[in-house]
């Protein structure tokens, strides 16, 4: 089984420097990519079927061809590695022990929309990565992989890091775009799209770290063998993770389309002695829940949304069966109510509200009305109601617990308590 | 008032975008690293440094979880109270953590030494419990551990 994107990942996590990335073929993509046009790489990526790592699963490719290549410079490339969603730890990996992967990849995507800037907006948690980052683009610009004429080729990039201040909603592309220009991190309202309009109003595109760190494989190999890379018709591999009661929670790079199973029963061990699997969030804290009737979906885009979910960011949570689903909920909810920016009504609002009812359910204060006030959240809050995709994404998990629990919320409403161990 | 260090830094951060004002989530770091947290009179500062006015920096300064515009201790400890960390009941961890310093969330200790704080998901979900001080990671943290590491900070 092939693993592009973690085969070279030492087993302490160290970074790979430029040499040692260099004598397993890295910067070998690069080479070859500047002999190519613009176009000729936006084409292979668009055929590999390449979609984007961070959660929404859009084809990069396309989401590269709507930058207008004649627009006089600067344009804009960004790494998002913000990574903030609860339950999600993958990027983290590459970030720390690969940077010259991820600066490869960079590259390669800025030469695909002839940008001439690029930045890492990199959460702040992220202190090793950090470091790493650092230092891989100090190495690169030294050897000419970065800067002015990248290998006499006539391409000129340069690279910065920027570290975050801590706020979920920086991950979201346009408040990312805002919080690098030193303001409040809201979202924009779209169109114009950040391709046409993003940083300081140029052209720009925001992707995510394993995305990009897919792209110096794809040049190297092609695009058919990137999509033979997976069992099913979404290309690639995917990073997956488990957390949650298993017995060996971890992160391992996968063939795309391995089942939830696997994931769980195989790569993570089953679940703890005396536990049993009642359900998951497949990919993040802004997803429907699977239940046991969903385990032997195939992990990728298509198939989780037909489950009625999302692949997200393909890092699962798993809950047992000695869990609160009310409890687990109310943890979610306290986290999407504290980090709404508070730009919207109904998200500033609602979020709290629901937070505030969970709770009261929880500690057995809860009223037979509460139900339906819940499931009116769900549906108010959810797309269409809100003026970015954060509160539609809050209702995910919630939504889905109402569907499947909904014995649970019911139980504790009747009985004035919680009876679950885990609460 | 601006040291001299601080404002080599925030025109190094300035140097980096088209306009002043852009700079200024680098400047309040810049002011953080040095003083620990932002105070009024930074804030008054660094506006007039950005030709911002204080209100609109504040703005920006108020949106960011770990801008921090009250005072705090030596050694910042921010405990994740997400999604994969309660599953794993870091509320145990939490509860030990406020007994041994005696102080809560948002509260600094008595000598100066310590401040607490929930924070959202530091992204080793698969390590749960953890929490952060300064920029010490902690990863699968035990009630007995918990002792040793404060040790560390004293």
């Amino acid at each position: 089984m092939e693993r592009p994107l973690t085969q070279h990942i030492r087993k302490d996590g160290r970074p790979l420097t430029l040499k040692e990335y260099e004598a397993v073929g890295g910067y070998q993509a690069l080479r070859k990519m500047l002999k190519m046009t613009p176009k000729e790489v936006q084409t292979l990526v668009k055929e590999s079927n390449l979609r984007g790592r961070g959660g929404a699963g859009f084809s990069t490719g396309l989401k590269w061809s709507f930058v207008p290549l004649d627009a006089p410079k600067p344009k804009y490339l960004i790494t998002n590695a913000d990574e903030m969603e609860p339950g999600t730890f993958k990027d983290r990996i590459l970030l720390e022990s690969t940077p010259h992967q991820l600066i490869e990849g960079m590259i390669i995507a800025a030469y695909a929309i002839q940008a001439d800037i690029s930045y890492v907006y990199l959460r702040w948690a992220y202190k090793t990565a950090a470091q790493a980052i650092l230092t891989a683009i100090d190495e690169a610009t030294a050897t000419g992989y970065l800067g002015k004429n990248i290998l006499g080729s006539g391409y000129d990039l340069e690279m910065h890091l920027h570290t975050g201040v801590g706020r979920y909603m920086c991950g979201e592309e346009t408040a990312l775009l805002n919080s690098l220009e030193g303001k409040r991190a809201t979202p924009r309202a779209k169109p114009p799209f950040p391709q046409v309009s993003g940083l300081f109003g140029k052209p720009t595109i925001v992707n995510n770290v394993e995305t990009l760190c897919c792209l110096p494989h794809i040049v190297n190999k092609g695009a058919e063998w990137f999509k033979k890379l997976s069992l099913t018709g979404d290309a690639g591999t995917k990073i997956y993770g488990v957390s949650g009661k298993v017995k060996k929670p971890g992160a391992w790079e996968l063939p795309m389309g391995v089942t939830l199973r696997e994931l769980i029963e195989e790569h993570a061990g089953g679940m703890q002695d005396g536990l049993k699997f009642r359900g998951a969030l497949p990919g993040g804290a802004s997803t429907d829940f699977l239940v046991e009737e969903h385990l032997d979906v195939k992990m990728d885009y298509t198939s989780v949304a037909a489950a009625g979910s999302r692949l997200g960011t393909g890092t699962i949570v798993v809950m047992d069966d000695k869990t609160c689903p009310v409890g687990f909920v109310e943890n979610l909810e306290h986290f999407f109510a504290q980090e709404s920016c508070g730009f919207c009504t109904p998200c500033r609002e609602g979020l709290p509200w629901v937070e505030k009812i969970l709770n009261a359910i929880e500690n057995g204060e809860g009223r037979e009305e509460d139900m339906k006030l819940l499931d009116f959240h769900t549906k108010y809050l959810g797309p269409g109601n809100t003026f970015c995709a954060f509160a539609p994404g809050a209702m995910e998990p919630l939504q889905s617990a109402l569907k499947y629990f909904r014995e649970d919320f019911e139980r504790h409403i009747k009985e004035k308590r919680c009876t679950m161990e885990r609460r | 008032m601006l040291t001299p260090e601080e404002k080599i830094e925030i025109e190094h951060a300035i140097k980096l975008v088209p306009y002043k004002k852009a700079a200024s989530v680098e400047a309040l770091k810049v002011v953080q690293e040095h003083r620990r947290w932002v105070s009024d009179e930074s804030l008054r500062d660094v506006a007039q440094y950005l030709d911002m006015s204080p209100e609109e920096l504040d703005s920006v300064a108020t949106f960011y979880n770990l801008i921090f515009r009250r005072e705090v201790g030596k050694h910042v400890i921010l405990v994740c109270d997400s999604i994969s960390c309660w599953v794993m009941g870091y509320e145990n961890l939490r509860n030990q953590l406020f007994n041994r310093l005696g102080i809560k969330y948002g509260e600094t200790t008595p000598d100066g030494l310590f401040t607490v704080l929930p924070n959202c998901c530091l992204g080793t979900c698969d390590c749960a419990p953890a929490l952060m001080i300064d920029s010490d990671l902690y990863r699968n943290v035990t009630l007995e551990q918990l002792d040793e590491i404060l040790m560390k900070y004293r």
